[in-house]
């Protein structure tokens, strides 16, 4: 029987432990920096922060959860894609088969919904922090306009994943939602002055959200597309910005009298 | 059941209860670190975190990141344990359920449906609503409050905002949530929703009021002249005011910043303004035109 300190240096000191690993960790100022610096998910972190940083009652952790809550639907919304086509024939029998013949597909797409209605609340308090704290004012005015931006893909994220399962709820919410485009001024057919644009219900705002002038196949197409592939990417590009300028415009924010 | 009990526990309103918890805390948390400050600032001392020091990265932050990010995912595990995400019947073009009810982040703006036109609750203000707040940080020219929680240094940015935020935000939400029934009528918790009710509304527009219909060419003018008002006058009195009492800060804004801190701002006060002329006077449109109507 070998004891624990020789299992470990027999796991530790040989090729391929020390390919992925490089170097020991020693609880010393130089390693606890590169443990952060040296770790490609850890990297975007300072080396150091300040103690409010730490503290959660300056930020309450509010734009991490946002981003973990990202992390939990983009992994619960990939293990989703594989049991799901998005055809009007076959969207909510998909959905029907999660619930009685997938295994944990019913706790698979729990997670989904409520970890989408969880980052819509918590991206709005991150947003309500960031303004009591005036941690929008310079040098940061710029940061909080990507915010912003973010805050709508989120609604956005959510508001395309709507329609996906094809029941009752999905189908008059985005009816409701994209009627809306209809009443654009200039664009939409009901909308002010779109006559002078010759706008019909063919050519107009809410056509272009649909691909048809109702809520069919080929919406439940767009919304599929714009909810899984372009608005995550858009969002994922943005977070990218967002976080870069945290750090660039000298992280959390502090007292500036 | 009693039909609040039966709305609150829809699963999808759960959220919309966590959110009221939530909200509520952090709101009662936030204004307690700002009047904690407020005191600290009068007293002439270091507001909370002025003189922090540097902490490493590895492990206090790691650590605590660890520790909120598995709260997170047993909280959410939790719920989707307990709760199972709703299915409806599928979905079918011929049958409209009423009331149809947008998600519920955006039932503010369906709220406002009940006081404006679509092409102005639907399309112009949520773009407003969005240009105005990524340009909060270029108008608002205050140094003060940079960093941390406070009240006193910024009270007006403060309570516009909060008004925006906690009312016309998040009260419409709640109420489209639990408020809003067939027909998109008012119910109260204690109602049962009835399908068949029909209200009759007396409503009227702005110049029928004094006798003139609202649709002829006395009413166009008389709506425009009073739109016309609300927008000039709303763009001119706090430039007089301020020229009065506090010409520097103006001369401090500039007039770009004035005129769209104005501009959103009577946009913003438009809403209130609609919801106390439809709710008290019964006034449904201020000005009638033959392309859009207000």
């Amino acid at each position: 029987m070998k004891s624990l300190p020789e299992i470990t240096d027999k796991v530790k000191k040989n090729l391929i432990w020390k390919s992925i690993f490089r170097r020991d960790y020693r609880n010393t100022v130089r390693d606890r920096a590169q443990a952060v610096f040296g770790n490609v998910f850890l990297h975007l972190h300072p080396v150091q922060v300040r103690e409010s940083a730490v503290k959660l009652r300056f930020t309450w952790g509010m734009g991490g959860i946002t981003f973990f809550a990202f992390i939990i639907l983009v992994i619960t919304g990939v293990v989703l894609m594989f049991y799901y086509h998005p055809s009007i024939e076959q969207a909510y029998t998909d959905i029907k088969d999660l619930e009685y013949q997938v295994p944990y597909g019913v706790i698979l797409r729990n997670l989904h919904r409520w970890g989408a209605h969880f980052m819509v609340i918590v991206v709005m308090i991150h947003m309500f922090r960031v303004f009591m704290t005036g941690s929008y004012k310079a040098p940061r005015q710029f940061n909080w306009g990507v915010g912003v931006i973010l805050l709508v893909l989120t609604f956005l994220l959510s508001f395309t994943g709507y329609l996906t399962p094809w029941d009752q709820l999905g189908f008059w919410a985005i009816t409701v939602g994209t009627n809306m485009g209809a009443a654009t001024p200039f664009l939409g057919y009901q909308g002010p002055f779109s006559e002078f644009l010759h706008i019909t219900p063919f050519n107009d705002v809410r056509f272009a959200l649909l691909g048809g002038a109702l809520v069919g196949g080929n919406a439940l197409l767009r919304s599929y597309i714009w909810h899984c592939v372009a608005i995550p990417l858009v969002a994922t590009i943005l977070m990218m910005v967002h976080f870069w300028r945290v750090r660039k415009d000298g992280g959390i924010s502090k007292p500036q009298k | 059941m009693n039909p609040f009990i039966e709305i609150i526990t829809q699963p999808d309103n759960i959220a919309i209860v966590i959110m009221i918890f939530m909200v509520s805390f952090f709101m009662v948390w936030a204004f307690q670190q700002a009047f904690h400050n407020d005191r600290l600032l009068a007293a002439g001392l270091p507001v909370d975190g002025e003189n922090d020091k540097f902490v490493d990265t590895f492990k206090p932050l790691v650590r605590i990141e660890l520790i909120i990010a598995l709260v997170v995912m047993v909280g959410l595990t939790v719920w989707s344990i307990l709760v199972d995400a709703p299915l409806e019947e599928i979905a079918n073009p011929t049958l409209t359920p009423n009331p149809a009810k947008a998600p519920w982040y955006f039932l503010g703006l369906q709220e406002l449906l009940v006081y404006f036109d679509p092409w102005l609750a639907g399309v112009v203000l949520p773009s407003l609503i969005v240009v105005g707040l990524i340009a909060i940080p270029y108008i608002d020219i205050n140094p003060k409050g940079n960093g941390y929680y406070t009240f006193a240094e910024r009270k007006w940015s403060i309570i516009i905002f909060s008004f925006g935020f906690f009312v016309l935000w998040l009260l419409l939400i709640v109420i489209g949530v639990f408020f809003r029934g067939p027909g998109w009528l008012w119910y109260w918790p204690w109602q049962e929703w009835d399908h068949a009710r029909v209200v009759f509304e007396p409503f009227r527009d702005l110049s029928s009021v004094v006798g003139v219909d609202s649709r002829s060419m006395a009413g166009f003018i008389i709506g425009a002249v009073v739109t016309g008002a609300y927008l000039i006058g709303g763009m001119v009195a706090p430039y007089m005011y301020w020229k009065k009492n506090h010409p520097e800060f103006l001369t401090k804004l500039g007039m770009i910043r004035y005129i769209t801190i104005v501009f959103l701002f009577i946009n913003m006060m438009s809403i209130p303004i609609k919801m106390v002329l439809r709710l008290v006077f019964l006034i449904k449109y201020v000005w009638i035109t033959p392309w859009f109507s207000i």
